[in-house]
């Protein structure tokens, strides 16, 4: 399934990304980490740790209402694998983002703007996977 | 007004995740589907949210401390382990396999794609697993 080329979006999108997490930086002084906000809260041991994790993604929610609001329509999605790829997926990334302390946005975005050496090493590393996995899946076994 | 900043960055994030494009697995497949119907914009998603972290965080760090108090929380551990190297090549076989990311799909809850749900269903119980492989690692600290 073909998807269009969109450089401007991805671009401008990706700015909005960044402006996030270094206002996360500016008001909280954390790294904004998807995993690491997910994981606190399913793990949180008191409310501080709750609260400010649970009103970020309140805000992340509402986005494509925004959006919507907006422009009239909601942001395109389309899932072209099956409901147990997704779940399959899904239990491998909580496993691997929570053992590798991180994922595209804690490490891809925060780390290498920081130029953690860690992040520096798990980019790559990860980035290498997905897509031997998307080929494997895509022109290997042809699914 | 500590949390309605907290929330304010998390619509930001997520606007940006929208419109970016990261919010949608087919163009995540067709990311690093090279040999196949190649789209490479998230590079561009990459690009601008590193150019603007890494600009941001250092005009950020010019500061004492937070806005909202607290000091900033920035990871210091340098150790480049099998944990970090095997998590983040797990975590990109699962983002291969269901072209979902726990930072995209936090967003993509608000489009009500029940998909969505299933899949962050599945990352937590990830997180359950991780903690039950290895109980006596810490609970992880994003990047």
């Amino acid at each position: 399934m073909e998807t269009l080329f969109t450089p401007f979006a991805s671009l401008g999108g990706g700015a909005l990304i960044g402006l996030g997490a270094v206002l996360l930086m500016l008001g909280l002084g954390r790294i904004l980490g998807a995993t690491g906000i997910m994981s606190g809260l399913v793990f949180a041991e008191n409310s501080s740790e709750f609260s400010w994790r649970a009103a970020m993604v309140v805000g992340m929610i509402l986005s494509p209402g925004l959006i919507f609001w907006v422009t009239g329509q909601m942001p395109e999605i389309s899932v072209p694998v099956s409901p147990l790829m997704i779940a399959i997926g899904g239990v491998i990334v909580g496993l691997g983002a929570s053992l590798g302390s991180g994922c595209t946005s804690g490490h891809g975005v925060c780390g290498l703007s920081r130029l953690s050496v860690r992040s520096i090493v798990a980019v790559p590393t990860f980035m290498v996977t997905a897509a031997i996995t998307v080929y494997l899946i895509r022109h290997v076994f042809g699914a | 007004m500590k949390l309605i900043f907290a929330l304010f960055t998390g619509l930001v994030f997520g606007v940006g995740i929208s419109i970016s494009g990261m919010i949608n697995p087919a163009k995540v497949f067709n990311f690093f589907d090279i040999a196949g119907t190649w789209d490479p914009s998230l590079a561009f998603v990459m690009g601008g949210a590193v150019i603007v972290t890494f600009i941001g965080y250092r005009l950020v760090w010019r500061r004492n401390a937070p806005l909202f108090g607290g000091g900033f929380q920035i990871p210091n551990n340098s150790t480049i382990d099998a944990r970090l190297v095997g998590g983040s090549a797990i975590f990109g076989v699962g983002w291969g396999i269901a072209g979902f990311c726990p930072g995209a799909a936090i967003p993509a809850l608000g489009t009500g794609r029940w998909e969505v749900v299933l899949f962050l269903a599945a990352v937590t119980a990830g997180f359950y697993a991780r903690r039950l492989l290895a109980p006596a690692l810490p609970t992880t600290k994003a990047a």
